[in-house]
């Protein structure tokens, strides 16, 4: 197929799961924060998520605090903000309609009609009030697409290219949401924290949709450790790095005849760390460290797909 | 000027319903506004989702629009269609004949039917002079505009043979059509069009150069923010072949290849909607972004074939239009079946006298204008707009045609106060490869506001769907 064609499906798919992965960081930051909480004032809790989103200079140039309205602005609406959920749909759908006769009519479709409502949301506004309407509305058609994506689309190498965007965005997103929850968290120090705590860490999982999925795993109160090895090396949660991995690996395995070689290797490597690691070790090293490290790494996959498959034979 | 001296598609002068058209006049008066008004949101909904857009040139960036599209259907019977189809055929046969011999022999212009003059048409590509196409087909693609102006009148107004557009349209009209009202087709017998795009592939695949087994075809696009991109995007989806644009495609040892996941593959016939300047910056506009360096070398060493051939533009410019007639004689010698409207050349001083005293009357055209614009339409244009055009002509006489103002056929067409006569055109599309055919329909242009004979979509026309039945009468 046609590198430039891939190199629009992959993104598509990229922004589609980018702008997922913020409506959940925002929604669940919104709900957390109605939660009476003394330890956090207004900034501590809504950082955070600009803190993910690695955007705090953008954000800090142009907007004077970290209030709620000001964080819900800057990523849901602010398309001067590349990783804005505006800006993100924005992108999936011009991605889209660059290539939308390698998709299924369904697909284009899909994205087109998202991308229309969005429009027509921006134009009525949005209220505070409406930011989890708005968050889970983002959520479903997200859930829409790639169900529509696995429901309708040959399974040709361009299905494998959106594929690969999906995993390689949600890898990076959970291991940054992971961390900055991780870091806020740790350590526990008295008793009140820790049970303010389990709200904090309910959050964090249902931010991943892992909440009742840790209940049926675990069928324990909710440990930071635990809640780690759930999103990290347990390979049946969806979101967890691992089941990207598992995803990853053998789509890359099928599209690397003669080009791609290092991406195989590097996705091997990633795969091998999560699929034989252990938890203990992990967190010898440090979870911090580790997923600092597992950022680059998936970095580093992303931009070697971009080098052997998408920019095209120079 | 008033409308009921034009013919009407569905009423004839005295009012009464034409047969043809009895059955949907009949399930018209069951039908109330509200209903096809609901019916025409709809289809503007289903549009817009499919995003069946145009983009603009010179709106707000981003912005897309839809071309509007009318729910009464044109209906033409297998008689009339017979005899358009037949006289399309023949002109477009003529026409690539014409554009064969103008780039090699030149006997026409020998024979002193066509003036030499043309040689020196802005369109005329010396780079084409001898070298041969496969097959000798030059315009494999043509969009030749049909209008009506009685009961078996109808002229060519004329010949698209560079990039014709809207093909799109005649297709999805259709799909909308059986969407919105599949009671219809079961009072109407309607021939199909929608085998439309495997007609076209077969064709573009018989135009290879010989020699090549199974042609990889490719379709060029100028890219997303082109206002046809919806119709390249379609129409490479529907014949399975890749919607490339320029920087997908490099040139190496005269062949031309595409940049792929798998690394370089070859192509082998380029159905390209992109204009002959932008082709090549190597040998047209050197600040085209849209086009392959050096792919005018590779085509005329016949390492690829281009759908339509470099250089069509000379047969369809306006001032070319008024010979065709005679190359029908000269090449196929035959009775042309369609004819053309009668053409003032402003190059003439006879032709300039006369139209410069009758401007009020005439309609002048920019010879190489194209898309409704630069154009006069005497009878609706104020005093202040003849006198304006009036010295653009003295300027550039050359520049310039001028026909009487055609009593273009109008057709019923659903507006906000009812369902009201408004003037139509007609554009079937031509496919030359293996032989030259075309499917039974085309796009039917309908321009939306009252007394206007401006049909271009860039100028606020809209689309209909036609209907050419299987028969002659409803079945």
């Amino acid at each position: 197929m046609l590198s430039r064609t891939a190199d629009h499906l992959y993104w598509m798919a990229r922004y589609i799961e980018r702008a997922e992965n913020m409506a959940r960081v925002l929604d669940v930051t919104y709900r957390m924060s109605l939660v009476a909480n003394s330890a956090y004032d207004e900034t501590a809790r809504w950082k955070p998520p600009v803190q993910i989103a690695d955007d705090i200079e953008a954000f800090e140039k142009n907007y004077s605090g970290y209030t709620a309205a000001n964080v819900i602005h800057f990523m849901a609406l602010d398309e001067r903000n590349p990783s804005s959920i505006v800006s993100a749909l924005g992108a999936a759908r011009e991605n889209a309609r660059a290539v939308r006769v390698a998709m299924s009519s369904e697909m284009w479709e899909t994205v087109n009609a998202l991308w229309l409502e969005l429009r027509q949301r921006i134009r009525q506004g949005l209220r505070e009030a409406d930011i989890c309407e708005f968050c889970d509305w983002v959520k479903s058609r997200s859930h829409l697409f790639r169900g529509v994506t696995f429901g309708t689309m040959l399974r040709d190498d361009s299905y494998k290219f959106v594929r690969l965007g999906s995993f390689v965005e949600r890898a990076d997103n959970t291991a940054r949401l992971l961390d900055a929850k991780y870091q806020l968290l740790l350590p526990v120090v008295d008793a009140q924290e820790a049970q303010v705590d389990y709200y904090e860490w309910s959050s964090l999982l249902r931010s991943v949709s892992a909440f009742e999925a840790y209940q049926k795993v675990f069928r324990d109160t909710i440990e930071p450790w635990k809640v780690a090895e759930l999103l990290v090396i347990r390979d049946d949660m969806p979101r967890s790095l691992h089941a990207c991995y598992d995803e990853l690996a053998p789509i890359l395995e099928q599209l690397c005849r003669q080009r791609g070689m290092e991406c195989l290797r590097l996705a091997g490597e990633n795969h091998a760390r999560l699929h034989y690691g252990r938890m203990a070790d992990i967190f010898s090293m440090g979870l911090h460290e580790f997923l600092q490290d597992f950022i680059l790494r998936n970095n580093a996959l992303g931009a070697e797909i971009q080098r052997a498959f998408l920019n095209g034979p120079e | 000027m008033n409308i009921n001296t034009f013919f009407d598609e569905m009423r004839t002068s005295t009012g009464s319903v034409r047969r043809l058209y009895q059955p949907f006049s009949e399930w018209l008066s069951g039908t109330d506004h509200a209903q096809l008004m609901q019916k025409s949101r709809e289809a503007e909904m289903l549009f817009r989702r499919v995003g069946i857009t145009f983009n603009v040139y010179g709106d707000e960036a981003g912005a897309e629009r839809l071309i509007p599209f009318d729910v009464v259907p044109r209906i033409l019977a297998a008689t009339e269609w017979r005899v358009l189809s037949a006289g399309v055929i023949q002109r477009v046969t003529a026409l690539n004949a014409f554009l064969n011999d103008l780039y090699h022999d030149q006997e026409i212009i020998k024979a002193g039917i066509v003036p030499a003059s043309i040689l020196e048409n802005e369109m005329y590509r010396p780079e084409m002079q001898g070298v041969d196409v496969p097959g000798g087909i030059y315009a494999h693609i043509a969009g030749v505009d049909i209008v009506r102006t009685a009961e078996n009148e109808f002229y060519v107004l004329e010949d698209n043979l560079r990039t014709p557009s809207g093909v799109s349209y005649m297709l999805e009209d259709r799909k909308m059509m059986m969407r919105l009202f599949p009671e219809l087709f079961r009072r109407y017998a309607v021939a199909p069009v929608e085998h439309y795009p495997q007609v076209l592939l077969n064709n573009l695949r018989a135009v290879a150069q010989p020699g090549v087994y199974d042609p990889t075809v490719v379709l060029l696009t100028p890219g997303a923010y082109n206002s046809a991109y919806f119709e390249h995007a379609f129409l490479a989806q529907q014949m399975g072949i890749e919607l490339v644009e320029g920087q997908d495609l490099f040139c190496k040892d005269n062949a031309v290849f595409m940049r792929t996941t798998e690394g370089p593959k070859r192509i082998d016939v380029i159905y390209r909607r992109i204009d002959d300047d932008f082709l090549d910056p190597l040998s047209f506009r050197e600040d085209s972004m849209l086009g392959v360096p050096g792919l005018v070398s590779v085509y005329r060493n016949g390492g690829v074939t281009l759908a339509n051939a470099i250089g069509t533009g000379v047969a369809d410019d306006k001032a070319t239009y008024t010979y065709v007639p005679d190359m029908v004689r000269f090449y196929l010698g035959e009775e042309p079946i369609l004819s053309n409207v009668p053409t003032y050349k402003l190059e003439n001083s006879d032709d300039l006298k006369y139209v410069l005293e009758h401007l009020e009357e005439l309609v002048v055209k920019e010879v190489q204008g194209s898309g409704g614009y630069g154009m006069l339409v005497g009878p609706t244009s104020s005093k202040q707009q003849i006198e304006e055009f009036r010295a653009r002509i003295l300027a550039e006489p050359d520049n310039y045609i001028a026909q009487p103002t055609l009593a273009l056929s109008t057709c019923p067409t659903l507006v906000e106060q009812g369902v009201a006569p408004r003037h139509v055109d007609l554009r079937p599309f031509v496919l030359s490869g293996k032989s030259t055919t075309l499917v039974p329909g085309g796009l039917c242009r309908v321009a939306m506001r009252e007394g206007s004979l401006v049909v271009n979509s860039s100028q606020g026309g809209g689309t209909k769907d036609t209907w050419v039945l299987t028969g002659d009468a409803p079945c």
